[in-house]
């Protein structure tokens, strides 16, 4: 291992199955009644988003203290990078305390590559702009192997906004490298160029693109990166692009249905979906907790000993 | 290197079966005793002391397995976190009399973060330590109840313990450094 989780494109398949493994035994501590290991007592984690997050920061956290690691959550507004200080400066600042791990959300692609090679600390990209969210991309193809016991030849569609979704991204490299056989479903506009060299299909129409998929990744329409213009309205969208439980008997009938959240119920998903027996993304969430920790756990004797 | 085949199967059986019988003499019986094995070998010898113990009394002790990486007080020191494999407690372990299983007791570090993992499951009544190999060398004032064999080592030997599990054949082997002789 590295000592830091920048991105799924240049993360070994070695590296990637020891964590998935790791978080199996994670999971386990999850369901006991102490659900807290002492394994990184005495270690600091900071949590520094710089982009809005509920869910990453939260999952980020609670997997820190479940192992025992002090946790500081650095947050932006309030803080002196809002009086003019540069990220050099705030991460420097931050390592004099003494910090083993960095948790780093940013809106441009490539912060976390920059904040690890000038700290010392292992670095975890919680999210880059448009780029990569590796751990997401990890919980996701746990959540898969867990359902379905293996991601190899299992056929994964990943339906909607994939150009602006640093989601979609981590999780193609993930799966690609595990063996999946990955579709692209969405609109002409919403595919990134080059994309095409990393799956198998792109399709253009949802209910042929679902024709006997095993999983399928619904990704959120990123109303804030919208103002190109690549589709005309939310309730557009969701008559053409939206999964509802019409197109999902294209299916298998064991398809599952995955979302990364937060959802837009009746925009890229109907309620209907997000809570019928399909649905494994409440699952997704208990899992993120567990490769988490596993992540926090490997990476700890990546760092260079004093 | 120097490696010695210093114990074979068959005295590893009579090993085991004189311990599963102090087990249960100690115990009166084997009501409420439930067998914890320590990945990966100390697993293998919970199953087949608690199978000893089934043909002796008739009846069938629980078998747990524990994975102590999570409790390790080495892990600033190692230069890779240790492999992490499934712990399985399928029973409720509170007021439970434990018998922990280990192959070799040495330094006591491995038995110290066992307990410590198993208070993370439960209070149990005690918690009695048995082992295959009692090499020496403590750390920790820990000592087990159940030994098979006591063999005294230098630091610079090894002991290894192969059990058919995943190995040919059982043995225990001594390993010593060519330096060393």
């Amino acid at each position: 291992m590295d000592k830091d989780l920048l991105d799924i494109k240049s993360a070994a398949t070695a590296d990637i199955e020891l964590i998935l493994n790791t978080a199996s035994s994670f999971k386990d501590v999850l369901s006991r009644d102490i659900k807290k290991v002492p394994t990184l007592r005495g270690k600091t984690a900071v949590n520094l988003f710089f982009e809005p997050s509920t869910r990453t920061k939260t999952s980020f956290e609670l997997a820190e203290k479940r192992l025992s690691t002090d946790v500081i959550n650095f947050v932006v507004p309030s803080s002196s990078v809002a009086k003019g200080e540069t990220l050099y400066d705030t991460i420097k600042t931050i390592e004099s305390y003494g910090i083993d791990f960095i948790i780093i959300r940013h809106q441009f692609s490539g912060v976390p590559h920059f904040i690890s090679r000038i700290s010392k600390a292992s670095v975890i990209n919680a999210g880059d702009g448009i780029n990569e969210h590796p751990t997401q991309a990890l919980l996701d193809a746990f959540t898969i192997k867990e359902q379905k016991g293996t991601i190899a030849g299992l056929k994964i569609a990943i339906v909607g906004d994939i150009s602006h979704s640093r989601v979609a991204k981590s999780n193609i490299y993930c799966l690609k490298k595990l063996g999946a056989d990955i579709r692209l479903i969405a609109p002409h506009t919403l595919i990134p160029t080059g994309i095409e060299n990393d799956v198998t299909e792109i399709y253009h129409d949802i209910e042929s693109g679902i024709a006997d998929i095993d999983v399928i990744m619904t990704l959120r329409i990123q109303q804030e990166r919208q103002s190109g213009g690549f589709f005309s309205s939310t309730d557009e969208y969701f008559k053409f692009w939206g999964l509802t439980l019409k197109r999902l008997g294209k299916a298998r009938p064991d398809v599952i249905v995955m979302h990364p959240g937060p959802m837009n119920r009746g925009v890229e998903i109907a309620s209907e979906v997000a809570d019928s027996r399909h649905s494994v993304i409440n699952t997704q969430v208990t899992n993120g907790l567990a490769v988490r920790m596993a992540v926090l756990y490997l990476l700890d004797s990546a760092r260079p000993r004093k | 290197m120097l490696t010695r085949e210093l114990l074979n199967e068959s005295d590893i059986a009579r090993m085991l079966s004189r311990m599963a019988h102090e087990i249960i003499e100690r115990n009166e019986g084997c009501e409420n005793v439930c067998i914890v094995g320590i990945h990966r070998a100390g697993v293998y010898i919970a199953r087949r002391l608690s199978e000893k113990i089934r043909l002796i009394e008739g009846v069938t002790i629980a078998v747990a397995s524990l994975d102590i990486s999570f409790y390790r007080d080495d892990l600033n020191r190692r230069k890779n976190h240790p492999i992490v494999r499934k712990t399985e407690m399928p029973i409720d372990i509170n007021d439970k009399k434990i018998i922990l299983v280990d192959d070799v007791l040495y330094t006591g570090r491995t038995i110290r973060a066992a307990m410590d993992a198993l208070n993370d499951f439960g209070r149990p009544a005690q918690i009695q330590l048995a082992v295959l190999i009692d090499r020496g060398h403590r750390e920790l004032p820990i000592r087990a109840l159940y030994v098979g064999k006591n063999i005294p080592t230098s630091r610079s030997e090894n002991i290894k313990v192969l059990l058919k599990e995943d190995a040919d054949h059982d043995m225990v082997l001594v390993i010593r450094d060519d330096h060393d002789v």
